[in-house]
């Protein structure tokens, strides 16, 4: 994957990664809610590095007209990545490579809202990351899940998103920007926590299928602890009001 | 089969919460059943009365259903009525004949003699169409165009609360701040009498509306009210 110039001699050393993390550990993640006071539903969301700004509109009418369903809720993803997130400028505006990530969190997340009690409009999730080191779509899953359910849109469950990958031989939990740049393999996967419906698979670089199997359990387990995290966000902001008028 | 309840009373749920296992028990609000069990759908309030659990929303936009009363704005004219705009996701008509028992005859008035764009009107839901088409009556008592007096906007999920049991609360709001009050189900209240009473009112309802979810709502609205 991606060229070896500038690469690291090893990721891996002493059995620990670059960053001190353990194969199986995945970063520090921070979700806070409730964000941006215009937006129907908001949260950010920082998994070590990386940093992704979620807002949520809706249910409201679709706009323009051409995209009603009468059948089910229309979801407008965004995902766009501002021009300071990145060592290199990222040109602003949509892209092939935003385009297509939107489109993909659309259909990560669709399963796990009732789509048809809102028949007839349009709910707009906007994506921005702020800061981007390696797992920015798992990121911008996870924030669109919190402020969904911030904004008060039906539900069957909450979606937790996690990349696990291959580097230097050994397979890993939540790359970090090296490991993704010269590792090689990465695999982006969401799910259902509740009933472990997978809601978005996709690899790049060479796994063979044992390694698939148990990349898929190791994502699996840390889905459980990042499903306890959104959990204990979203029952934060009502406690912590609950503390503050007490 | 097992039978077994997961969460306790005025606990907050989010999202796919499992509440309750088996067919004993009965899901009410925003709970689904999926299989034997009860989840819940939205991020909200437990309250369980006997076999039927209840998820009371804490957020989330307003859904029309007919049999609604809600207060809309004028938005726009058709050719014999007007579309009105109701802070959701959808639009409402409301059509000449619906706003007077008398006949008015529009070769000789005009549709803006009776409301202009801005206006506020207080009506119910009728009907709602497959299609989304809905429309609104503002025929009878007390349903009435409203002049004067403010519109605040809350949450509509906040509304059961501002109202109360049996209107208990709206009753109080209404008693001690000296205004009178409308109260739209889609989460527009109507304020009208003096202003320093009228700012008084809103004021008690913004303090519901931030803390609906906490109890002991009605003393604390109540020392409110009374302090100053």
């Amino acid at each position: 994957m991606g060229s070896k110039v500038g690469a690291p001699e090893k990721l891996i050393v002493n059995g620990k990664r670059l960053d001190g993390r353990k194969l199986n550990e995945m970063r520090k993640m921070d979700i806070k809610i409730g964000v941006i006071p215009n937006a129907d539903g908001s949260s950010m969301v920082t998994l070590g590095g990386t940093k992704v700004i979620c807002s949520v509109y809706g249910p409201k009418e679709v706009l323009p007209r051409r995209n009603l369903d009468t059948e089910q809720a229309f979801l407008n993803c965004v995902y766009g990545m501002a021009s300071f997130s990145t060592p290199e400028r990222v040109r602003p505006g949509p892209n092939r490579r935003s385009t297509e990530i939107g489109k993909v969190i659309a259909d990560a997340l669709a399963p796990a809202i009732f789509m048809e009690k809102y028949a007839g409009s349009e709910i707009t999730i906007i994506m921005e990351v702020i800061n981007a080191n390696a797992g920015t779509r798992t990121a911008a899953i996870n924030a669109a899940s919190v402020a969904l359910a911030d904004a008060g849109i039906e539900m069957r469950d909450l979606v937790c998103s996690i990349a696990s990958g291959k580097a230097d031989g050994q397979l890993m939990l939540d790359l970090f920007e090296a490991e993704d740049n010269f590792g090689e393999a990465d695999m982006p996967l969401a799910v259902l926590p509740r009933t472990k419906e997978i809601t978005l698979l996709q690899m790049d670089g060479m796994l063979s299928t044992a390694e698939i199997k148990k990349l898929t359990d190791m994502s699996m387990k840390a889905c459980e602890e990042l499903y306890k995290l959104q959990k204990k966000a979203l029952q934060e902001k009502y406690e912590t009001e609950k503390d503050a008028s007490e | 089969m097992t039978e077994k309840i997961h969460i306790k009373d005025k606990e907050i749920v989010v999202p796919g919460a499992l509440l309750a296992e088996g067919l004993e028990y009965l899901p009410s609000g925003r709970a689904f059943r999926d299989g034997e069990n009860i989840y819940a759908s939205t991020i909200g309030l437990i309250s369980i009365k006997g076999r039927v659990i209840k998820v009371i929303p804490l957020a989330g936009k307003y859904m029309p259903k007919r049999g609604d009363v809600i207060v809309a704005k004028i938005n726009g004219f058709g050719k014999f009525g007007w579309t009105l705009e109701i802070d959701s996701p959808y639009k409402i008509d409301l059509n000449v004949g619906e706003i007077s028992m008398n006949y008015i005859d529009l070769k000789t008035n005009k549709l803006s003699d009776y409301f202009k764009i801005g206006d506020y009107v207080f009506g119910e839901i009728t009907d709602i169409t497959e299609s989304g088409y809905m429309s609104l009556t503002a025929k009878r008592r007390p349903y009435r165009k409203l002049v004067n007096g403010n519109i605040i906007k809350v949450g509509p999920t906040k509304i059961p609360r501002i109202i109360g049991k049996q209107g208990s609360m709206i009753n109080m709001l209404k008693d001690m701040s000296g205004c009178e009050i409308l109260v739209g189900q889609n989460g527009l209240i109507w304020i009208s009498g003096e202003a320093e009473k009228e700012s008084k009112a809103a004021e008690a309802i913004k303090l519901i509306e931030r803390e609906s979810h906490l109890s002991g709502l009605t003393e604390k609205v109540k020392s409110m009210l009374e302090g100053k």
